[in-house]
């Protein structure tokens, strides 16, 4: 499979980070290397193999689903770029 | 002999025998950064006036009889650790202006045992990387040096690469760090360093900056195996906080280091012997299997042989998860936000643009293509499928064996610009660290000898899933064998 610009610029739109028109080229020639290498994965024989989502052996734990922490809106948002009151601020959204 | 060279052992005995304080070992480190971090650059951020601060509290608390493990022991904290009011950046510009109002588990498990917080050290951005490159704060050099070409300046590898530096330039007596795919192992075997990645559960993640959470383990970095088992004691532990973290009791570290290998079965697999490997890298390898032979242990050829899908499985699966959790650098809740923003879309494309470096950037394409409709099942669950292929290898071998020894490196320290040309061929640094993320099982890094520009190699030791014990008393035993004197060119004193 190669990536061809629409896809890269497909890709771009799906992660939310711009990509210049002048660097799409680029990132399509390295994007293409490294799955090209990633392609020696299809030699493998996975038939029957259920897939492994994480090294984790044991089963996640359940609590109680209840309130424990919270209640210092100036904690929370002391790192917001842009806030008004106890909101963060973006710009307006109209659709 | 300098406080500076101290082992965190030594020092710890020393500070109980009042043969100096705290506040005399923090300085010695601080004047230490200041005289050579300007040109390491293995700290992002310093914190001098906390440090002394602890190191008054570290004294008092020595004087009430109340020292603990880590008591008035100076530490270098990867800045990829959430630190309650000091800043933490991931070495990236998005998280620039970030600081936290939480601690990190694992680093508030260090100060509850007395340590003191020296800085931030700094990485790869968002720990994606080999060579501590791809850092926004700007590169980190290697103290060591080239005999035949002392100019060129090396990587300290990567990505906990400001800590595996400070800690062998004697600016930290110990480090954390973090390992996804090798970021604790292989900048501890290019700065002549011990690392421990530990058994995935054993520390927390909470309050690590997250890349592959499936593959992140915190663990530390040390110069000996006796101090790195000191830490990882003090850093492990069941955390709620992290589904993740394994409700297991703590064990004796420490006391793992006099075990010794007698009666053990040590793995050599055959797969790791790579192709191009080179001679110097064969022949430590060969010398440490003949040492722990020496030591009494029974040394046995065993076979992983989906080894060489390590790599590619982890340039999957490793990005997948990446593309995943850095979802949440948008520009609204904390960090950079991009200027000029039209409307909400293109604020989100426009800060993570400027905010990401390009490493970190590829990874999140590449990670969301193969997530995508209609790639998902090519990729990712073909990914999920070696990898646990990958992990069968491991549970068969340790039903023959009690640990494998391996080289952690295809080769010692290269130069900054080197390998740089293709994002693979960085990659390929990681060939013989990455398979233990995927599997979760624990595996450390030990200086075992020079190569011929006298730079240091290491050797790893991987053992099966929350058996550091074997782990660090088959490293402890290498240690000794080895007996690894050698110093870099660049260190404090």
């Amino acid at each position: 499979m190669s990536l061809d610009p629409a896809t890269i610029r497909r890709i771009a739109a799906l992660a939310r980070i711009r990509v210049s028109e002048e660097d799409v080229p680029r990132l399509a020639e390295e994007m293409n290397a490294i799955l090209g290498w990633i392609e020696q994965l299809n030699e493998v024989n996975v038939d029957g193999i259920e897939p492994l989502a994480g090294a984790a052996t044991r089963a996640l734990p359940m609590r109680a689903d209840a309130v424990t922490d919270g209640g210092y809106p100036d904690q929370v948002l002391a790192n917001a770029p842009e806030r008004i009151g106890d909101f963060y601020a973006v710009p307006k959204v109209v659709e | 002999m300098m406080l500076t060279d101290l082992t965190i052992a030594a020092a710890r005995a020393g500070l109980d025998r009042r043969d100096f304080t705290a506040r005399a070992l923090t300085e010695a480190h601080l004047a230490a950064i200041e005289a050579l971090n300007p040109r390491l650059n293995a700290f992002i951020t310093v914190t001098a006036e906390q440090a002394l601060a602890q190191a008054d509290a570290a004294d008092a608390a020595l004087r009430r009889g109340d020292g603990r493990a880590l008591t008035g022991v100076p530490l270098a904290i990867k800045d990829l650790f959430c630190t309650a009011g000091v800043r933490t950046t991931a070495g990236s510009n998005i998280l620039a202006p970030f600081v936290p109002p939480y601690e990190s588990t694992v680093s508030a498990n260090l100060l509850r045992d007395g340590a003191v917080f020296l800085g931030k050290a700094n990485l790869d951005e968002f720990a994606m990387g080999s060579s501590n490159m791809t850092s926004a704060f700007g590169p980190v050099q290697n103290p060591w040096q080239r005999a035949q070409d002392a100019e060129a300046v090396l990587v300290p590898g990567g990505s906990s690469g400001g800590s595996a530096a400070a800690v062998a330039a004697r600016l930290a007596m110990g480090a954390t760090g973090t390992d996804t795919g090798g970021s604790i192992r292989q900048p501890a075997s290019f700065c002549g360093i011990a690392g421990i990645k530990p058994t995935y559960g054993r520390c927390s993640r909470w309050g690590v900056v997250a890349f592959a959470s499936s593959l992140d383990h915190p663990g530390p970095f040390a110069r000996t195996v006796e101090d790195c088992a000191i830490l990882l004691g003090a850093m492990a532990g069941h955390d709620p906080k992290d589904s993740t973290s394994a409700d297991l009791q703590v064990p004796d570290f420490r006391a793992a280091c006099a075990r010794g290998v007698k009666g053990l079965r040590i793995g050599v697999p055959r797969e790791y012997r790579a192709d191009g490997m080179s001679a110097e890298i064969e022949a430590l390898w060969q010398q440490g299997i003949a040492w722990l032979r020496d030591a009494g242990a029974e040394v046995v050829d065993v076979s992983l042989p989906h080894t060489k899908y390590g790599l590619a499985t982890y340039y999957i699966v490793a990005p997948a998860e990446a593309s995943s959790n850095l979802a949440r650098y948008d520009g609204v809740r904390f960090g950079l936000r991009a200027s000029g923003g039209e409307d909400l879309r293109d604020l989100y494309e426009r800060t993570r643009a400027e905010g990401f470096g390009a490493e970190v950037r590829r990874r999140v394409l590449i990670g969301t293509y193969v997530l995508s409709a209609g790639y998902y099942d090519a990729y990712y669950l073909r990914a999920q499928k070696v990898r646990a292929l990958i992990l069968r290898d491991f549970t068969e071998a340790f039903a023959e064996v009690d640990a494998l020894l391996t080289p952690t490196t295809p080769s010692a320290a290269f130069a900054q610009g080197e390998r740089m040309d293709d994002p693979v061929t960085m990659y390929l640094n990681d060939v013989f660290t990455v398979p233990a993320n995927l599997a979760g099982v624990p595996a450390i890094s030990v200086p075992a000898g020079l190569d011929g520009n006298g730079l240091p190699l290491g050797l790893q030791v991987i053992g099966r899933a929350f058996d550091e014990e074997t782990v660090i008393a088959a490293g402890a035993a290498i240690e000794r064998a080895a007996g690894f004197a050698a110093v870099p060119a660049i260190r404090a004193g």
